[in-house]
């Protein structure tokens, strides 16, 4: 008789047969993937159904989809693994656009798995139908359409190998309900990537020997870095700090950068850019080199561009080649994943340069006079809370704790950046690039579903927590209790700034005339709702909040009027901040001339 | 970069442009997939970029890979974006700037040629005289009745705009156009 060597196992290859939904649940689990974000709906039933018959896979209702994509972005920033969302077709896709945008500008892995209708449906304007994979092709990495289920395994590895290698960002695999319910075979995830996507993480020794080399030369050095840090992993912030360390530099940060080096760092000078410090963006302006990692020269990060940082030479780390030469021109550009290349420039400082740090006791003390400008500084008021006493306070309060934190997007976004010290990375999830309002309240979710024990705080506007109001219902139903702390000022406090700065003080329509009593919303949603109105009563209300081990809503009644400062206006330079202490009425009102009214 | 300032007094900054745009042909090589096109159209929409000609074929089939040919205008700032923007795709493999490769070897500019049908109707003097041109232009006549031509032709994009134009008052009706193939001369590949 003929012997046959024994067909591999199916457990020995992991090649399985079975149907769409099933490889659906298999591929998360072969990929990592412990919590799901998502809303059910009819053409993402039968993965519901998978879902319904295992428990290795936990998923999060939430209560909009938005919120969906929210937390999973606040869940993948604050772990470094990707998020994962899972909606339905039609209305469940587009209401995930918002935050599929807000990872590509943020750069966050976020697995998006949409229903579409079957597939003899498609483009009959059936029942929920939308052209998701169109709708959704300029805010992602990259996005599919399955159509046939024997594609199906290696798209979804394919697309998680894509949403988290280079430069993160989201995916969308839209899979019509026919494939779901259609038999095939399961591969696991393969290690060969498709040729066409290669991303460069080793950056060009030669550049880097050069960038070393200018760097070892620089009297007035400036390390400037962003988010590319952060997503390039923890051991990219422990070797920025060694660098820094080693060669003595002061350093800023984006706002998607903070906590890669740590706020209570010395050579820290704070966030820059348009509502950073005068220290920060002095020093950008004055340096003679300028170390980029990780960043993208923002138009919020470099003012008006004719006079950004005219007298240094830069150099460019950056994953993206796009990043690079984009918005400013630079001296060295060097391509890669900003923890190699760090790591290469640490080994090769140590190895070649000597570490002159005397010479750069000049540029420090000119930096020190920078800083004793105090450009953070406020009036403090004993009646009522200021809105950057509020967060400093609540930084005191939960110092040593294991504290994460979000914001929504506006002007209590800037205070939490300015008072709140981050000093590990991870630890800060805010929508940077899209600026989305709305994004923070899910995004704590997200967070604290990662991290069930930690102190997750949302520090929010009055105006941007409404508009994502409805995951508090989310939150009391996975039992995480997050920690809305709400500065309240009845304004939608950033819009008015712009228009007392450019439109002649007259606030159309930014002031939001019958908001919810928060305490009683917090009550109607099943959480605990504190309302602080006065100083002295602040920290013992910020401790109940720490206290309640269910999801609160914070109404800190703050200055209704206070604005963010220091502040770059509008057409202007790094060294032309307009300073807290300089902003009179009229300043204001004369920072920006007429010709821009136009723009903004 | 880092040019004048318009005073806009914006929260944006808008800068003057002062490099002069040029004219850039691209090649840019892609896995065969659906929506393919569509994602390179629509970087160039969507960024604002600008397509003078484009055109598209699978040209290995084994490995199903498509070659898509574009001609652009932009500053040289623009053309290394576009470049960049181009190969952030995934399934773009390749993306070479033709006419600078063209450059680098001390050429004007990569062979480039565009085909057109062009359809001609009319009687008489202008019948006769529409033949003669289109010999004269190395036209092919590939469809004719009594009333009318349809000329097949070959060249550079500059040759069939001179043909059209010579045509029209000699009863042109339709044009179809190809868009530009391009590709470098000499024994490298791209």
């Amino acid at each position: 008789m003929e012997q046959r060597a024994p067909e591999p196992r199916a457990h020995e290859t992991g090649r399985q047969e079975m149907t769409g939904a099933e490889m659906v649940v298999q591929a998360l689990k072969d990929n990592g993937v412990e919590h799901i974000f998502g809303y059910p709906g009819g053409a993402v039933l039968p993965i519901y159904d998978e879902l319904f018959q295992q428990d290795q896979i936990q998923h999060i209702l939430v209560r909009h989809e938005q919120g969906a994509g929210h937390a999973a972005e606040g869940y993948a920033r604050s772990t470094g693994k990707a998020g994962v969302m899972l909606v339905t077709s039609g209305p469940g896709a587009t209401n995930a656009v918002t935050p599929l945008q807000d990872a590509l500008m943020d750069s966050i892995p976020l697995v998006c798995i949409t229903g579409q209708v079957p597939t003899p449906l498609i483009g009959s304007d059936a029942f929920q139908e939308c052209d998701t994979v169109g709708i959704t092709r300029p805010c992602t990495k990259h996005n599919w359409l399955v159509r046939d289920v024997s594609d199906l395994a290696a798209i979804l590895h394919e697309a998680f190998h894509v949403a988290t290698t280079g430069r993160p960002g989201p995916v969308v695999v839209d899979i019509p309900k026919d494939v779901q319910f259609a038999r095939g075979i399961y591969t696991p995830p393969q290690t060969a990537p498709r040729t066409s996507y290669q991303p460069t993480l080793d950056g060009d020794q030669e550049k880097i020997r050069a960038a070393v080399a200018l760097m070892a030369s620089a009297r007035r050095p400036i390390i400037y870095t962003g988010g590319g840090v952060i997503n390039a992993g923890p051991e990219a912030s422990h070797l920025l700090r060694e660098l820094v360390g080693l060669t003595g530099f002061p350093i800023t940060s984006t706002l998607m950068g903070l906590g890669a080096y740590p706020a209570s760092g010395e050579n820290w000078l704070g966030m820059l850019g348009m509502h950073g410090t005068y220290e920060a963006n002095m020093a950008m302006h004055d340096c003679d080199v300028m170390l980029c990692i990780g960043a993208r020269f923002d138009d919020r990060i470099t003012g008006r561009l004719d006079a950004f940082s005219p007298n240094s030479r830069k150099i460019h780390v950056d994953v993206d080649p796009s990043s690079i030469n984009k918005n400013v021109r630079v001296d060295i550009p060097i391509i890669g994943d900003a923890g190699r290349v760090l790591e290469d420039m640490v080994r090769l400082w140590r190895a070649s340069a000597n570490a002159d740090k005397a010479a750069l006791k000049p540029w420090w003390e000119q930096i020190n006079r920078w800083r004793a400008r105090q450009s953070l500084a406020y009036k403090t008021n004993s009646d009522v809370i200021m809105p950057q006493y509020a967060v400093e306070r609540l930084y005191e309060l939960t110092k040593g704790r294991d504290v994460y934190v979000t914001t929504e997007v506006g002007q209590h976004q800037m205070w939490a950046a300015q008072h709140f010290g981050f000093d590990q990375p991870n630890r800060w999830m805010t929508s940077g690039g899209l600026g989305t309002m709305g994004y923070g309240l899910p995004a704590a979710l997200g967070v604290q579903i990662a991290h069930p024990d930690a102190l997750v705080i949302d520090i929010a506007g009055d105006a941007s927590v409404l508009m994502t109001m409805q995951e508090m219902s989310s939150a009391v139903q996975h039992d995480a209790p997050i920690k809305i702390f709400i500065l309240n000022n009845q304004y939608m406090g950033m819009v008015r700034q712009w228009q007392q700065l450019l439109h002649g003080n007259r606030l159309s329509h930014s002031y939001t005339e019958a908001l919810p009593d928060f305490v009683k919303l917090a009550e109607a949603y099943g959480c605990h709702g504190i309302r602080c109105e006065k100083p002295g009563e602040l920290d013992d209300a910020i401790r109940e909040m720490i206290d309640v081990k269910k999801p609160v809503i914070f109404d800190c009644r703050v200055a209704n009027l206070a604005n963010c400062f220091p502040m770059i206006p509008s057409g202007k330079a790094h060294n032309e901040m307009l300073l807290p202490d300089e902003a009179t009425d009229e300043a204001v009102a004369n920072a920006i001339d007429a010709e821009g009214r136009a723009l903004v | 970069m880092n040019a004048q300032l318009q005073p806009t007094g914006s929260a944006y900054f808008i800068t003057k442009e002062t490099e002069k745009a040029e004219t850039r042909t691209l090649a840019v090589l892609v896995d065969n997939e659906p929506g393919v096109l569509a994602r390179v159209i629509g970087l160039f929409s969507g960024r604002g970029y600008n397509i003078d000609s484009l055109t598209v074929s699978e040209t290995e089939h084994e490995r199903h890979l498509s070659r898509i040919t574009i001609v652009t205008r932009g500053t040289p700032h623009v053309l290394e974006q576009i470049k960049h923007q181009l190969e952030r795709i995934v399934p773009v493999h390749r993306v070479v700037d033709l006419t600078l490769t063209a450059h680098n070897r001390g050429q004007e500019r990569p062979l480039e040629r565009e085909l057109a049908m062009v359809k001609v109707s009319g009687s008489g003097n202008s019948r006769v005289e529409a033949l003669r041109l289109a010999d004269a232009f190395r036209a092919q006549v590939i469809d004719a009745n009594t009333e009318h031509f349809i000329f097949e032709i070959t060249g550079r994009v500059s040759k069939i705009e001179q043909f059209i134009a010579i045509m029209k008052p000699l009863g042109l009706v339709e044009v179809c156009r190809t868009g530009v193939a391009a590709m470098n001369r000499g024994p490298e590949g791209m």
